[in-house]
């Protein structure tokens, strides 16, 4: 009977063990992928030329167009989204701090918003588009992407600032401060390391995401100039080169697929490094 | 001086409560959006047909969404049954038995597996799953398969929606009181055992709810799947048939939405149909997990 106890308790065990590392291994095994696969083809050409005449059957140029717009895009739509989910958050956290069931259920909603799939967003961003009367553009894109963004932006940082200590709050209420100078002079300084994470974060996720810029950014082979034009994305750039039935032109999938990945690895490992430092100066 | 910093106390008020209402109306607003936009289909046909006829003719205007809802709950639940496992012996690995450096290791893994683009997964996907099922699983059982199935589709989904459980996962457990399985391990039993009747018992609805979320996501996720999954317009049984999700149908035909009458209000529609679906599963989950919280 004990017997049986122990060798469930390290069959389970391993089993568990297993599934944690397994992770790690399947983290691993898709840079690995990746990495390798797409190393042929990357060249600096692929990181500072447009696509020239005949580049779509294996010809001269690269895929500036897509990292600049992608860039664009998701550097305009964090804009946005800062602007929007910076201020509800700390409204959240200061204005409604005595309010805990209303600033629970705003957070069930957020939590809810963002599970929205981004091909939605995408959708309804077409939409909007047509009854503005504008057509697939650079600022289309842009809006569409920090509506996808912005509840991911608010509700992380949110997450940041419910940690702080209430008696910090009521420290500067009881010197005479407004509302407005405790959430920017105070809490906003305190949470600075989730405001940087918080928009990393999104950034990242508007960098990434393919199916909101669909049909709202459009497709080209030139550099954005105007916030009417169409802008490639890295993404999409993947997406459509796959599909290609020359060789030449899927290996270049492969290595915007590396362009690609490496950003996001940059991205992450940034927010992780700055909101280290940020958060060393905060009181505790 | 006062008089200025009440003033920017109340613009700075103003255009924080603007933000928070606008991004709270943003599913109501996105709601009657895609209605307005699928008005002139439902007129056309009625709600049911739409939903469960299976033909699909849009050059002679006829409409049956079954075969794509069919699609993505097949990979849905496929890829359900391929994480579900993953996620919770690896949520109570890290929280019950792991050393605190491999804790530390992890949490960087789950964000960069979770912070990955769906294109990223789905060129692995296209890279490694899907010769993995036309080389090697399809002839194991006996069929032959291009590779872009199902199948492909449902494993592409499981790996980008564990990152996505786990963290949920790891919370619900983390909130069980050490003290409970204190009590269990002092009369004997051993780790596993307290596992699996007091640290799983209690946080049955924490676990409930992360699959619930789980499921949600892999319901609406776009780029990944369809990349994988083959597109092809049919109701099967076999997972190494191909199939055609509906995100896949939004992303797959908005070049040929204003060419065909009635097509965008279709995929509006479609756009819509996701949308309600999701917001409910993710309403009454959500709602478990807030429950649980307060207690």
């Amino acid at each position: 009977m004990r017997k049986r106890k122990i060798i469930e308790e390290k069959i389970f065990r391993f089993i568990a063990a297993f599934a944690a590392y397994s992770l790690i291994g399947i983290l691993a095994f898709i840079i690995i992928v990746i990495l390798v696969k797409g190393f042929n083809a990357l060249s600096v050409d692929m990181l500072i030329k447009t696509p020239k005449g005949g580049y779509y059957f294996g010809g001269e140029g690269g895929v500036l167009n897509a990292i600049v717009g992608s860039l664009y895009i998701a550097v305009g739509a964090t804009l946005i989204a800062v602007l929007l989910g910076m201020p509800a958050a700390l409204y959240i956290n200061v204005h409604l701090i005595r309010k805990k069931r209303t600033q629970n259920t705003i957070r069930y909603f957020m939590d809810a918003l963002w599970g929205i799939p981004s091909i939605v967003y995408g959708a309804f961003g077409f939409t909007l588009m047509l009854f503005l009367g504008m057509h697939a553009s650079l600022i289309a894109g842009i809006i569409t992407v920090a509506l996808l963004i912005t509840p991911i932006m608010a509700r992380t940082f949110d997450e940041v600032l419910s940690t702080i200590p209430k008696g910090l709050h009521e420290a500067t209420l009881a010197l005479g401060s407004t509302k407005t100078e405790t959430a920017f002079r105070v809490l906003f300084k305190q949470g600075f390391s989730g405001f940087i994470t918080a928009v990393l974060l999104a950034f990242g996720r508007g960098i990434g995401d393919a199916a909101s810029v669909l049909f709202t950014a459009g497709y080209t082979d030139l550099v954005p100039v105007n916030l009417d034009e169409p802008a490639a994305t890295l993404p999409l750039a993947i997406f459509f080169q796959l599909g290609s039935p020359i060789p030449e032109v899927r290996e270049r999938a492969y290595a915007a697929a590396v362009i690609l990945t490496v950003i996001i690895f940059i991205i992450s490992l940034g927010a992780r490094y700055l909101s280290k430092r940020y958060s060393r100066s905060n009181l505790k | 001086m006062l008089f200025r910093r009440i003033l920017l106390d109340r613009i700075t008020g103003a255009w924080m409560i603007i933000a928070l209402v606008t991004i709270l109306l943003l599913p109501l607003i996105m709601g009657v959006g895609l209605y307005l936009k699928s008005v002139p289909l439902l007129e056309h046909q009625d709600l049911w047909k739409l939903i469960s006829s299976t033909e699909w003719t849009p050059l002679q205007g006829k409409f049956g969404f079954w075969p794509f809802i069919a699609g993505s709950i097949y990979v849905t639940v496929l890829s359900f049954i391929l994480a579900a496992p993953v996620v919770v012996f690896a949520g109570i690995y890290l929280t019950q038995f792991s050393s605190k450096r491999l804790t530390r290791i992890i949490h960087p893994v789950i964000d960069i597996l979770a912070g990955l683009p769906s294109v990223i997964y789905g060129v692995w996907g296209i890279l490694v799953v899907v010769p993995f099922i036309s080389k090697i699983l399809a002839p194991v059982f006996n069929t032959s398969s291009s590779g872009y199935s199902i199948f492909a589709g449902g494993i592409v989904l499981a790996i980008m929606c564990i990152p996505y459980m786990l963290n949920m996962i790891i919370e619900v457990f983390n909130t069980v009181p050490i003290g409970l399985k204190e009590a269990s391990l002092s009369m004997g039993a051993t780790f596993w055992e307290s596992v699996k009747h007091v640290v799983i018992r209690k946080s049955y609805p924490g676990i409930i709810s992360a699959f619930g979320l789980g499921n949600a996501k892999a319901f609406g996720e776009t780029m990944a799947v369809m990349m994988v999954v083959g597109n092809r317009i049919q109701v099967s049984f076999s997972p190494f048939e191909a199939g055609y999700p509906l995100p896949a149908l939004i992303a797959n035909n908005y070049g040929e939405m204003l060419s065909v009458p009635l097509y965008d209000s279709v995929l509006m529609f479609a756009a819509l149909l996701l949308l309600v679906i999701i917001l409910i599963i993710n309403l009454v989950f959500r709602y478990f997990i807030y429950r649980t919280r307060e207690r």
